[in-house]
């Protein structure tokens, strides 16, 4: 099995280069919906969704018309706009999934609140679309959506996590001025300590 | 040069790729296409689908109860959905008790119209109509309570209870908010609107209320309220505060217009001399009332000199004065803490709690 497997990617993106553990990126919605599990597990659901979708489209994109020896202007780098087309990829699709949404499945919808605008701005999703091409396109079109399942499934598996602990915490005795936000970054630290033992199995 | 004009054209096709996009996506997933809304039953009407209920409802002339302009904030606006609802939405948990869930109450505000749905309001909010009225006069009773008498335009008449209340439309940004307002005057002016509204500094509804000048227009929509006054010997107990005299003075006017014998206690709470209401009007009707007591009590007399009434919280004086064991019905109208240390007091003195009424503001 090699490194670039679709197994292989998609394990390395979630565990060893876990988006929000490794990358600490998605910060703020992590440490502001992981207070209730079922939100969590909402959001999580969301993040993923959007990720994969939005970094196929893009990568679509920027093959066939960004990058050089793209399919319609081979001869010019068009990279510089990389940025500023990911984010209205990303703008023009959550909008539609919203819509989606709330037609099909408006508790969902109606669960996520404000939360599902806000994924326009997440830098998670935007983070894995820029990691995509940090190097040109390294991955071919397969592997990219096992780099972007496996990245939201990181994110998604790490805001159940802290959900869960941030559960157990309610009961628990903590010192006044780190209730609250300041203990939930000190465990992100240490989960993401955790996590980095993943290291070794994705590169060995 | 190349590089910036395939650049714009890049992006130009893109921003119109996405908004053709997103505008196709609006036409197919927000058309609903027409819908039957069936109301207790009756005929259904046919309404254009993708509005929330409460705003089509409105439309249709049927006025559900609302203050917070649909924001899902009041919790005013519930109806039953018996069909059609959709699933319960986590906006509407925090004013719907499990009972109420069980029996399908959904805020009419949150609803969206997407199928066919049946629904059972009260068969009251089916009366309810929407009328403009003129302020005919206006004068300030105390420092911030207003009373406004309105006159209803091209001769039209409101039929309500004693006790009910109106809503008045109230201009606001992006559309209008409703605020509740008790009826002050009598059923037996029908063509007639009295109301008491005490300015909030910086309220929307109060604001607009104290602002109207005597030949303005505004625009209402009622009676609200459940409140009915049961017929025969029972004695009529309100205990109220501040401008919770408004449905009280409606109550005891509509006694002593109707059964001047019947027993009815009020008691009447402030903090000081000022801010007592229609001392001398009450001590006119006693004439005509022999069986009407009324006590007013202040909370803190001591910035009143010349007092020698009552002192103290107003339940209190409830207390002093009310003989258990007597056949009664309450209404009570005030400030949260009053009406819940008021309705502790008459549960002491055997009253049921069906027969006690509290409007809260
Ligand atoms: C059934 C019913 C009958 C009512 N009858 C009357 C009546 O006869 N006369 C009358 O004056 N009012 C009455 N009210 C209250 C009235 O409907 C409004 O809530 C009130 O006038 C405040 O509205 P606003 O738009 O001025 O304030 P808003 O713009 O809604 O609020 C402005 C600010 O004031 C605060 N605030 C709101 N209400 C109060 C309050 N009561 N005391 C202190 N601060 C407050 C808010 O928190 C906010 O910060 C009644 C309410 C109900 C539910
Ligand atoms: S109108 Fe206020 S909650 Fe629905």
């Amino acid at each position: 099995m090699g490194t670039n497997s679709f197994i292989m990617i998609f394990l390395a993106s979630m565990f060893a280069n876990n988006i929000l553990l490794a990358k600490f990126l998605g910060m703020c919605s992590f440490i502001a919906i992981s207070r209730n599990m079922k939100t969590a597990f909402g959001m999580g659901a969301a993040v993923t969704a959007v990720t994969v979708c939005t970094a196929l489209l893009n990568y679509l994109v920027y093959s066939g018309v960004l990058m050089v020896g793209s399919r319609f202007f081979p001869e010019t780098d068009l990279t510089f706009l990389s940025f500023l087309v990911f984010i209205l990829v990303i703008a023009g699709f959550v909008q539609l999934l919203e819509m989606i949404l709330e037609r099909f499945l408006p508790a969902l919808y109606f669960s996520f609140g404000i939360f599902l605008p806000l994924i326009t701005v997440n830098c998670a999703i935007l983070g894995v679309n820029l990691f995509m091409i940090e190097q040109g396109l390294k991955y071919s079109f397969w592997q990219t959506s096992a780099f972007a399942l496996g990245s939201g499934g990181g994110y998604w598996l790490a805001i159940c996590l802290m959900a869960g602990i941030r559960k157990k915490l309610e009961g628990a005795d903590i010192p006044k001025p780190l209730r609250g936000v300041g203990i939930a970054v000190i465990i992100t630290g240490l989960i993401a300590m955790a996590f980095m033992g993943f290291t070794g199995m994705a590169e060995g | 040069m190349m590089v910036y004009i395939q650049a714009v054209a890049v992006m130009v096709l893109l921003g119109a790729g996405l908004v053709l996009l997103l505008l196709l996506a609006g036409r197919f997933l927000c058309n609903y296409g027409t819908c039957n809304v069936t109301i207790n039953g009756r005929e259904p009407l046919k309404v254009k689908g993708g509005g929330k209920l409460l705003d089509t409802l409105y439309d249709n002339q049927i006025f559900i109860p609302s203050a917070c302009g649909g924001q899902g904030t009041c919790g005013y606006c519930k109806v039953r959905v018996l069909s059609g609802g959709g699933p319960l939405l986590p906006t509407e948990l925090p004013y719907l008790t499990g009972d109420e869930q069980a029996k399908q109450t959904r805020l009419a505000c949150q609803v969206k119209i997407r199928n066919d749905i049946e629904l059972e309001v009260k068969p009251e909010y089916l009366n309810v109509k929407r009328f403009r009225a003129v302020l005919s006069s206006a004068t300030l009773v105390t420092a911030d309570i207003r009373e406004l008498h309105f006159t209803l335009c091209d001769g039209g008449q409101l039929e309500f209870r004693a006790g009910q209340y109106v809503q008045v439309s109230v201009p606001a940004k992006g559309g209008s908010v409703f605020r509740a307002y008790s009826i002050a005057s009598t059923p037996s002016h029908p063509e007639e609107l009295e109301l008491l509204v005490r300015r909030i500094p910086g309220g929307l509804g109060s604001g607009y209320m104290h602002k109207l000048q005597v030949g303005d227009e505004a625009e209402f929509t009622g009676p609200y309220g459940e409140f009915e006054l049961t017929a025969g010997d029972t004695e009529l107990v309100c205990i109220g505060g501040g401008v919770g005299m408004a449905p009280m003075r409606s109550l005891i006017r509509h006694l002593a217009e109707v059964e001047p014998e019947r027993s009815c206690w009020l008691f009447f709470g402030a903090r000081t001399e000022e801010q007592l209401l229609y001392q001398k009007e009450f001590e006119a009707l006693r004439k005509r009332m022999p069986n009407l007591h009324v006590v007013y009590a202040l909370s803190e007399p001591e910035k009143s000199p010349g007092w020698n009434g009552e002192t103290g919280f107003i339940h209190l004086a409830a207390e002093r004065h009310l003989q258990p064991g007597v056949k009664r019905q309450a209404f009570l109208c005030g400030p949260p803490q009053m009406l819940s240390s008021a309705r502790d007091i008459l549960l002491g003195k055997e009253l049921d709690d069906k027969d006690i009424f509290a409007d809260e503001f």
